[in-house]
């Protein structure tokens, strides 16, 4: 049992920490400002140029098939750095790792990882939310084509996307959970019209609307097998809720890192409420680093995608959302018209109890698979 | 960086688990049976625990802070009534103060509200204390003046046991009781020894806070599969089942933290040992008190009853809570840590110990945030 580096791992965060002292993109936090998703593209590529993305991914898809508590590492020392996280994706490369045919990781996936290629994930619809299984967005059979119909909605990154993951109906006559398929649809054609979502902070960026009328996809394209859509969804999502896979205790430590240098150097101008907030802010972003720890550990046994990354979403949710509550009692609400960032950060933070699966959805998996508590 | 448990510590900390699983009292009843007791804590005794901190030849422990944490954890969900965390941290001072390993089972005095090791004056205990985990010690240590740094002394315990933890007895100590200074101290104390020494006794409270999480939830999730009301049992309905599944990942939280602290004990200098044994100390006594009244919640009108083992891990909780500090002045110390606040919740020599015992006072009150 070690927290601390081998002699390999600590070799590779002298050179982390050497690179990032002159390749700090200097972009804002990602959760406040459009700016951030206008440089993250050329950031991605940055760090996977570098030697630095995609450390524990297999070499044959621009991997390094390190350990995966090098990602560790890189967050750690993002977070020292105050630079942005590392781009979230690696839900999409553990969902099409696990289902997706050797054609089809040898296509999709180098360009995933090296950052070429813009991904976005058409899961949830007007009418299907929590409720995924119910959507309606169809793909049908068109010779060798699939035509794809329908709206997806609360879309990340999806204006700046080349492909979308795309989960649709491929057969309405079976059960809900048992229709569905994954294709990699290219979002630069004729039948596919993106609009932007402004989210309550103001950014208009990262999250979108795409309708599909008649937009065409390969069928060659598929991920997976016919039917096969669910079980790869739930692969993605069970990733997607792994801060392990996220990166997010970087953003996390970063503001708290902002707001304790603000604290410490104007201590006068807060009170022991506010201080208290800090307080649990940098114990909960810390608790998540160390639990990030424990888990990407385990997976030095093997990966599992068992409903323990519900357990991780649930505490990350709680360490962005205590950031988010300090950031407002440190920064304010800023009626005056000043500095909006920690505004913008709190304001922010409320979507991390509903993306990925709403809390109430991951304490229903918590009490039925790891509890076995009985149905209702 | 390797976080899993070796197959040593593994082993270690099963053969913890089937002592308890067997030995400990599994109702409140079983609590009062001193055949069952003396078997448990004849078993601890052989499998020598109490002493994983005393000094090998070249002063370093026998074993880590991670097993004297395995262990901790084990017996805390086993809600064991026999004594571990005193002893270790009295094994622990002495160790520090390179004094031979006691012959007898002995604990640690603290300051009333359990902030911090009592110290003495000349021949005196400067205010009065408690001794905690005294059960079958007959001693308890302390800090002593010195010429240079800080000596140990011993008090005799004669008063009767005070039971509010029911697994673990304190035996309160007035200033009048006789002190006298540890024989065969080879060197003082200094303020690092002092902080690692803090480090070790918040760690292992985190481990045992851990342990009753993980008890109190298993024994809620049993019986609210078991209870039955409206027809069915209460653990389908799906507000039952959210209490349950915050309970459960706030111990999961608690795990983490917990890991890091006993490892840091001594794998990091003393002033970082120490601030990752608060802030995991912030977070458990936090967690653990809302998984127990969750506990107790769950259990409705049985889990106000004197009968049902929720109050007990609940007990237990608010006793390990307190030592060395808990979710107020532990925040204090990680929030000093990071240059912000208290000039001396950090210090854990006698002249911080006050005013870190005030501010517990002060924070405390704030309720119990996110979780």
């Amino acid at each position: 049992m070690d927290f601390g580096d081998s002699p390999e791992e600590a070799r590779f965060r002298t050179r982390l920490r050497e690179w990032l002292k002159t390749n700090d993109p200097g972009l804002p936090a990602s959760s406040t400002d459009d700016a951030y998703w206008a440089g993250q593209a050329r950031w991605h590529r940055s760090l996977y140029d570098a030697g630095f993305f995609g450390l524990s991914w297999p070499k044959e898809i621009g991997g390094q098939g390190l350990p995966s508590v090098y990602e560790v590492i890189v967050d750690e020392e993002l977070a020292e750095a105050g630079t942005p996280p590392r781009p979230s994706l690696g839900y999409l490369v553990q969902g099409i790792l696990e289902h997706a045919s050797d054609d089809i990781k040898q296509r999709f996936l180098p360009g995933i990882v090296n950052g070429r290629d813009r991904w976005c994930q058409g899961f949830s619809e007007p009418d299907a939310g929590s409720d995924l299984a119910s959507l309606r967005t169809r793909a049908e059979r068109n010779g060798d084509d699939y035509v794809i119909n329908g709206r997806k909605i609360w879309t990340s990154y999806s204006d700046d996307a080349d492909w979308c993951f795309l989960l649709a109906r491929t057969d309405p006559a079976v059960a809900k959970h048992r229709g569905l398929s994954v294709f990699a649809v290219p979002m630069r054609q004729p039948g596919i019209e993106q609009r932007p979502l402004k989210m309550i902070n103001g950014i208009t960026k990262e999250f979108g609307e795409v309708l599909f009328d008649g937009a065409r996809v390969p069928a060659a394209n598929m991920i997976g097998k016919p039917g096969e859509g669910w079980a790869l969804a739930m692969t993605i999502v069970s990733h997607e809720r792994e801060p392990g896979e996220l990166g997010y205790v970087a953003r996390y430590k970063k503001v708290v890192k902002e707001l304790t240098r603000r604290v410490r150097s104007e201590p006068s101008r807060f009170g022991s409420e506010q201080i208290r907030d800090l307080g649990w802010a940098i114990v909960e972003a810390e608790m998540l680093r160390l639990h990030v720890c424990r888990r990407l550990s385990d997976r030095l046994d093997g990966i599992s995608h068992g409903p323990g990354g519900s357990v991780d979403k649930l505490l990350m949710t709680y360490a962005e959302q205590a950031v988010g509550h300090a950031a407002l009692a440190i920064g304010g609400a800023a009626h005056d018209g000043g500095d909006d960032t920690g505004l913008k950060v709190y304001l922010y933070s409320r979507a991390q109890s509903v993306m990925g699966g709403t809390s109430q959805i991951q304490r229903n998996l918590v009490a039925r698979r790891i509890l076995g508590m009985p149905a209702s | 960086m390797d976080v899993r448990l070796s197959p040593e510590q593994q082993a270690l900390r099963d053969s913890a688990a089937r002592v308890v699983d067997v030995l400990g009292p599994r109702t409140v009843r079983q609590l009062e049976d001193p055949e069952r007791a003396a078997k448990l804590d004849a078993a601890v005794a052989a499998a020598g625990w109490r002493e994983v901190r005393t000094a090998v030849d070249d002063g370093s422990p026998c074993a880590s802070a991670v097993e004297a944490a395995i262990v901790g954890e084990e017996l805390g969900r086993g809600l064991a009534d026999t004594a571990f965390l005193g002893p270790t941290l009295a094994a622990e001072l002495r160790r520090l103060a390179g004094a031979p390993a006691s012959t007898s089972i002995e604990t640690v005095a603290l300051v009333p509200g359990l902030g911090a090791l009592a110290a003495a004056d000349v021949g005196q205990l400067r205010e009065a204390a408690v001794a905690i985990d005294a059960a079958g010690s007959r001693s308890a240590l302390v800090l002593a003046p010195a010429r240079e740094g800080y000596g140990v002394a011993e008090v005799r315990l004669s008063a009767l046991p005070i039971r509010v933890d029911l697994t673990r007895t304190s035996v309160a100590l007035g200033t009048q009781v006789a002190v006298a200074a540890l024989d065969g101290q080879a060197r003082p104390l200094g303020d690092q020894d002092l902080e690692r020494w803090t480090a070790l006794g918040l760690a292992m409270a985190c481990a045992d806070l851990v342990g009753a999480m993980r008890g109190a939830v298993e024994l809620t999730r049993e019986y609210a599969t078991v209870r039955r009301q409206f027809g069915v049992s209460v653990g389908s309905f799906q507000a039952v089942q959210h209490m349950l599944a915050d309970a459960f990942v706030a111990m999961e939280g608690s795990h983490s933290v917990t890991l890091h602290a006993a490892w840091a004990v001594d794998a990091l200098p003393p002033r970082d040992a120490l601030a990752a044994a608060a802030l995991a100390k912030a977070y458990c006594a936090r967690a653990a008190r809302s998984v127990c009244e969750t506990a107790i919640q769950v259990h409705g009108g049985i889990g106000n009853t004197w009968e049902c083992l929720a109050h007990v891990y609940l007990r237990r909780v608010l006793l390990s809570s307190d030592v060395l500090g808990g979710a107020g002045p532990s925040l204090a110390r990680v929030l000093e840590h990071h240059g912000i606040g208290g000039t001396h919740a950090n210090a854990c020599g006698p002249e911080a110990r006050r005013r870190s015992g005030e501010s517990s006072a002060a924070r405390s009150e704030h309720g119990t945030g996110a979780i």
